[in-house]
């Protein structure tokens, strides 16, 4: 569970009649090692998923009729992975598994380990946004941090851990048309699945990109916190 | 692990200090961290703090963190060149070994009205090499062999005294688009019970006119939508479209649907899988 608080204190004088202790720092023990663990699988898988499905989706750049085809986006293959569409297959249906596995292990910890509550948005939380809001993009005044994650961060890592689920459920459509028919039906059918699936991609790479620029602005000691799990100095008791 | 003893514990604050206290230096792996156990004795001013501990103990404490998230450097396995091939092929292995598991064979493919088909001049045509292998008609056979009671050369007469179905049913191809096609023929598990063919075999392989060559599972082979398909749009299969004769298989993806066949085998061992699977594409690739 996270959450433990410690100081860290350096002694002065060992051993003699003069020692003295004093605290140089808190840390909260804020990432416990499976949150750890699962985040930066989750961050590899999702890099090669994105880069294998820009690759796949070269081979047919549209989303209406093969005849007459319209290409949406040429997306330039240097900034994509497997070099042509079998490869990026084979790395798509081989990372899905561990995208997947990821997504489960974490949910089922979070929710048996009831450190769930660190992240997820619920109600209580929407009067704290707004004011996080006006702090990040209107230079309002910096709210009081109570906990690991203000309002703002835990709608944002609700809704991008939530997107997790439909960017499976969609490729489960997309890749199993036939199993998942059903699957397909409620997504408006095959062409549908392949469309919502690129959305939702695009939903998540907009929460990466706004999660590194906040990691560049927080500092060294936030992302630490996220490969040891504590965190120095933290802005909250 | 650690901290949760800590939070427990909160409750009764001196105690639960030197537990933690404790926890941590054995953790941190020192003999004795003293300082701590003597801080801990000393009222704690808020806030809350479960324990204190030493710079140096704070910085091991990291470190051990730090290396139990070691084993995600496997990983970088898949950037090895000579591991990543042999790594990609096991993973497309484990989905394709999944993908059979998914198969149901009663479970048929979504049907579509006739209102819903795509018309025939935006059906795309797809081949490997050639359009059109030039196949002589009138000279054409189906040669089967392997396990089955009567191999041999089989006219498309000879076929289509088979029932014929008529099914409107969606044409994935691999790179992601579709259309929905019109496809008549004759059950393939109606014309492998013709031959006699042995049904526990594990694969159909089938060799075309193009230097095309497949291979289906026996489940898939013996599903009631799996098709020697000899008409589309209720129109004899045209030459692009490989005629005389082609697979049409509505729970596979489109290069499995092999055009202008020659050959059929029914047999326990593949040499070949397929010519896209050769190059890396799924083997069983079943929608």
């Amino acid at each position: 569970m996270s959450g433990a608080t410690i100081e860290i204190v350096r002694t002065t004088n060992k051993g003699t009649d003069d020692e003295k202790t004093e605290t140089v720092a808190r840390a909260v023990y804020e990432h416990p090692l499976a949150v750890r663990v699962c985040h930066w699988l989750n961050a590899i898988s999702l890099f090669v998923m994105v880069g294998s499905g820009l690759q796949i989706f070269r081979a047919f750049p549209s989303f209406g009729a093969k005849i007459p085809q319209k290409d949406l986006l040429n997306w330039p293959k240097s900034f994509a992975i497997g070099g042509w569409l079998g490869g990026a297959l084979q790395w798509h249906l081989t990372f899905m598994w561990i995208y997947i596995a990821t997504g489960v292990v974490y949910l089922a910890y979070q929710l048996f380990s009831g450190n769930y509550r660190q992240v997820l948005f619920t109600p209580r939380d929407i009067p704290g946004v707004w004011p996080m809001v006006r702090h990040y993009f209107f230079f309002g005044p910096k709210p009081p941090a109570r906990e690991a994650y203000n309002p703002l961060q835990k709608h944002a890592y609700t809704s991008a851990i939530g997107l997790g689920v439909p960017s499976v459920l969609t490729g489960l459509a997309i890749w199993k048309p036939v199993q998942f028919s059903w699957l397909a039906w409620l997504m408006g059918g095959f062409h549908w699945a392949r469309l919502w699936h690129f959305l939702v991609m695009w939903a998540i790479l907009a929460f990466v990109f706004g999660h590194l620029i906040m990691v560049i602005l927080h500092g060294w000691n936030n992302f630490v916190s996220m490969l040891t799990g504590w965190k120095k100095n933290p802005d909250y008791d | 692990m650690d901290p949760e003893n800590v939070e427990a514990n909160n409750a009764d604050e001196k105690t639960a200090d030197a537990k933690a206290a404790e926890a941590k230096s054995a953790e941190a792996g020192t003999a004795q961290e003293k300082i701590t156990e003597k801080i801990v004795g000393e009222k704690t001013a808020a806030p809350l703090v479960d324990s204190r501990i030493s710079e140096r103990t704070f910085r091991r404490m990291n470190r051990r963190e730090l290396i139990k998230l070691t084993p995600l450097i496997a990983l970088g396995a898949f950037a090895i060149p000579s591991f990543q091939a042999s790594l990609l092929k096991k993973g497309l292995g484990f989905s394709d070994w999944a993908s059979a598991r998914l198969f149901r064979s009663g479970h048929l493919a979504p049907t579509f009205t006739d209102s819903e088909l795509t018309p025939f001049a935006k059906f795309p045509i797809n081949g490997y090499d050639v359009d059109d292998p030039g196949v002589i008609f009138e000279n054409w056979n189906l040669t089967v062999s392997g396990a089955v009671k009567s191999p041999g050369d089989y006219t498309l007469a000879k076929i289509q005294t088979l029932p014929k179905f008529r099914q409107n049913t969606r044409h994935v191809c691999v790179e992601g688009w579709d259309v929905i096609g019109r496809f008549g023929g004759a059950r393939l598990s109606d014309f492998l019970n013709m031959v006699g063919a042995d049904t526990t075999a594990r694969y159909i392989t089938v060799a075309c006119a193009d230097d095309y060559y497949e291979s289906l599972d026996m489940a898939t082979a013996l599903h009631p939508q799996t098709l020697l398909c000899y008409e589309m749009y209720d129109q004899p299969l045209t030459r692009q479209h490989g005629a005389p004769l082609r697979l049409h298989i509505p729970t596979k993806v489109g290069y499995k649907q092999a055009k202008y066949l020659t050959d059929m085998k029914v047999t326990n061992v593949v040499e070949k899988v397929g010519y896209w699977e050769d190059q890396g594409y799924s083997s069983f690739y079943g929608l």
